[in-house]
């Protein structure tokens, strides 16, 4: 993985000591709140309900094990002892104290680590398929011009004070496994004619109170040119965004008001103004790059390992984790294991620093010591030979973090709500418990097959209820906390946005409706169809009307 | 108005025409409608201030004869004035570049890096913000992300074509 250099160490110490000098300033008076705000947030700091809220950024999703100790270590001694790892990769600390602050990004920077732009209105953390690597589908590894986006889009001079944030999200693999469609820009690798890499350009996706799904306005642009193409998009975005309204400041707005045909003009007006090599970047650079991310070394092991057959037959619990969380490896012998964060009751993203030292060790003893944190709020250990799938499977037992899950029913994302969140109108994570609880059976959920629950406590969208399967909207009314239903959203593949499903129901109302939900799939699926592909044969009104019929 | 330039708080040698104010002065910031007016003048050096919502297009025949250009930042964080800056130089304008209204000291490292020479800022921001806060924030963050993927010197980040 990528190690800082030279540049990057003294970079992140003199931002660190910066935000030092910022926080004496304001308490001086140097600063007014309002002038100080936008700093803080560009450095990870959220006032949230009752405390602050420090969100330390995962470039990518990805992270050693010892960066993974030292979140772990930040746990116990400035906050309650977990994180919660969150649906843009990063992880969140709800329990900081300002004074500590400065002291925690130090810490960070020990470990290459930072909490910049994490937060503010200026270019977000970019994430990317957390099986990017070692995925056997893709077509190129993402991570080199993931991280070439971090470094351009750090403390960018022009980019720092867009109308609103700005998401990017970046897939190597044709399956789309980064929502790249639900992110400010989208970018999906994909090939020419000559069989060249470059990226298919889609812009003004996003979640929040109004869900769009992104357009495509480049479908190839050689890999060289990325830079310039997105400073033109930016540009544009920074012009001409709506700045009257925090709700209509998102570049989806912009393409929705300009409409699309009339924004690609724009942006290509505003590229032809980027020729030449200025706003290319070093090849050098671009290289040294791509060097850390050179593949480790493989063992060659062969495609089956003997043990690991005799233990699949042998422990039928074993072999529902292996059925449910192990994706295929580009290299023959070898898994990518996700960990799933989401036991039976839990806090959906929640690890505790118990767990994400063991998590730690388990990277350095059954893979080549990364880990990556996915945009389900899951763990993902990229490189782990299929011999060692047991010890490990035992070794994650031994610390709860064994749920055979992944991408089932109970592989739940949430926000955290009203227990943390300023912005929320209801609880999440009490509902996402109450789902969990009521599908623990792991046969059933076996049976159930992949299904994508995602709860959100406000129209802010957090928890991507858009875009699951089944979608949960906590919202308020006179003081009462009510939830609204969507069906037949989808983050990836052929994205789509969930459909209301009736009118809002009571807490206590929600498991119970998305099991009548669940049991009608059940009931009407064909061999091997998966909840979408059911729900997209039948339509929205089989569904609604399963729902109510059994309600009344 | 306090003037910050790379060396500190400086005297503005430039004065504003308002309204109807005639043109007589040289070294004069004028409206963007009274630019033709103030070209034809014959005044030798003519700045204008440009609204952060101009259309710069209207601008680009006459790069070559302004001579300061005032971008107003109406508030630190309508950040529009950054990109006006940045497409100005890659356009190839070479003349002043100011950022005149609310911009903080904290932003003085990013205006800089758009291109621009110098800062007008309020009284009031002076007083808060004083010359020393704007000196060491020039040099908080030694590197530039930006210029070192681009190899551009200081102050020229992607704008010569």
């Amino acid at each position: 993985m990528y190690r800082y250099d030279d540049f990057d160490a003294r970079f992140v110490r003199e931002r660190t000591a910066q935000f030092r000098e910022q926080v004496e300033r304001r308490l001086r008076g140097e600063l007014t709140e309002d002038e100080f705000k936008p700093l803080r947030l560009m450095n990870g700091l959220y006032l949230q309900l009752h405390a602050y809220m420090l969100r330390v950024a995962i470039p990518y999703g990805t992270l050693s094990a010892a960066q993974m100790r030292a979140l772990a270590d930040i746990a116990d001694r400035w906050d309650r002892g977990y994180g919660h790892f969150t649906t843009r990769q990063n992880i969140q600390f709800n329990w900081p104290r300002l004074k500590d602050v400065p002291d925690i990004l130090d810490a960070l920077a020990d470990v290459e680590m930072h909490a910049i732009q994490t937060s503010g209105n200026c270019i977000r953390n970019v994430t990317a398929d957390a099986f990017a690597g070692v995925a056997a589908d893709e077509i190129e590894d993402p991570r080199p011009t993931a991280e070439l986006l971090r470094q351009w889009s750090t403390l960018h001079p022009e980019f720092s004070f867009l109308p609103r944030k700005f998401k990017v999200a970046i897939t190597g693999s044709p399956n789309d496994r980064a929502a790249t469609k639900v992110h400010d820009i989208g970018l999906r690798m994909v090939r020419d004619a000559a069989g060249a890499p470059g990226y298919e350009i889609a812009v003004g996706g996003g979640q929040g109170r109004t869900p769009m799904i992104a357009s495509v306005i480049r479908p190839f642009l050689p890999k060289v040119r990325l830079l310039a193409y997105l400073e033109a998009i930016m540009r544009v975005y920074n012009l001409h965004g709506r700045r009257d309204n925090k709700y209509k400041a998102r570049i989806k707005i912009l393409v929705h008001e300009l409409g699309v045909e009339a924004f690609t003009r724009e942006v290509e007006e505003a590229y032809a103004e980027l020729e030449g090599p200025s706003v290319e970047p070093d090849p050098a650079l671009v290289r040294a790059i791509e060097a850390a991310f050179t593949p480790p070394a493989y063992a060659s092991t062969g495609a089956a390992s003997l043990a690991f057959e005799r233990a699949k037959a042998a422990l039928p619990a074993f072999q529902r984790w292996v059925d449910a969380n192990l994706t295929p490896h580009k290299v023959e012998g070898y898994a990518a294991v996700t960990v799933s964060l989401k036991p039976t009751g839990g806090i959906p993203g929640d690890a505790t620093s118990a767990q994400m030292r063991a998590l730690a060790d388990a990277a350095e003893r059954f893979g080549f010591g990364e880990l990556r944190v996915t945009h389900e709020q899951n763990i993902v250990l990229p490189d782990v030979r299929l011999d060692q799938l047991l010890p490990l499977w035992r070794h994650l037992g031994t610390h709860g973090l064994d749920t055979a899950n992944a991408g089932l029913v109970t592989d739940i994302i949430a926000c955290p709500g009203l227990d943390y969140c300023a912005l929320a109108t209801a609880r999440s994570i009490p509902v996402a418990q109450a789902i969990s609880n009521r599908f623990a059976d792991p046969d059933r959920q076996a049976r159930i097959g992949p299904l994508a629950i995602k709860i959100s406590g406000c129209i802010n969208a957090c928890g991507h209820h858009h875009v699951g399967h089944i979608g949960v909207l906590g919202l308020e009314k006179n003081g009462e906390e009510f939830y609204q239903l969507t069906i037949g959203g989808a983050p990836d593949g052929e994205a789509a946005l969930g459909k209301r499903a009736g009118p809002g129901l009571a807490a206590d109302e929600v498991p119970g409706a998305i099991e009548r939900i669940v049991d009608h799939y059940l009931n009407i699926r064909h061999e091997r169809e998966t909840f979408l592909d059911a729900y997209r044969r039948v339509g929205h009104d089989s569904f609604k009307e399963a729902l109510h019929a059994a309600g009344d | 108005m306090p003037l910050v330039t790379d060396d500190g708080f400086a005297p503005d040698s430039w004065r504003r025409v308002d309204g109807d104010e005639p043109l007589t002065t040289s070294r004069a910031i004028v409206p963007l409608d009274r630019l033709d007016e103030a070209l034809a003048a014959g005044v030798d050096a003519v700045g204008v201030e440009v609204p952060a919502d101009a259309d710069l297009n209207l601008l680009l025949r006459r790069l070559h004869s302004i001579d300061l250009i005032a971008l107003r930042f109406e508030s630190f964080a309508d950040g529009r004035g950054f990109s006006l800056a940045s497409r100005l130089r890659r356009l190839g304008y070479t003349g002043r570049l100011r950022a005149s209204g609310h911009v903080i000291a904290d932003q003085w490292a990013f205006l800089k890096d758009c291109g621009i020479d110098e800062a007008e800022i309020d009284e009031a921001v002076a007083a808060r913000q004083p010359e020393a806060s704007w000196l060491r924030a020039a040099s908080a963050i030694s590197g530039s992300y930006q210029r070192r993927l681009t190899q551009a010197p200081v102050g020229d980040a992607g704008w010569t074509l």
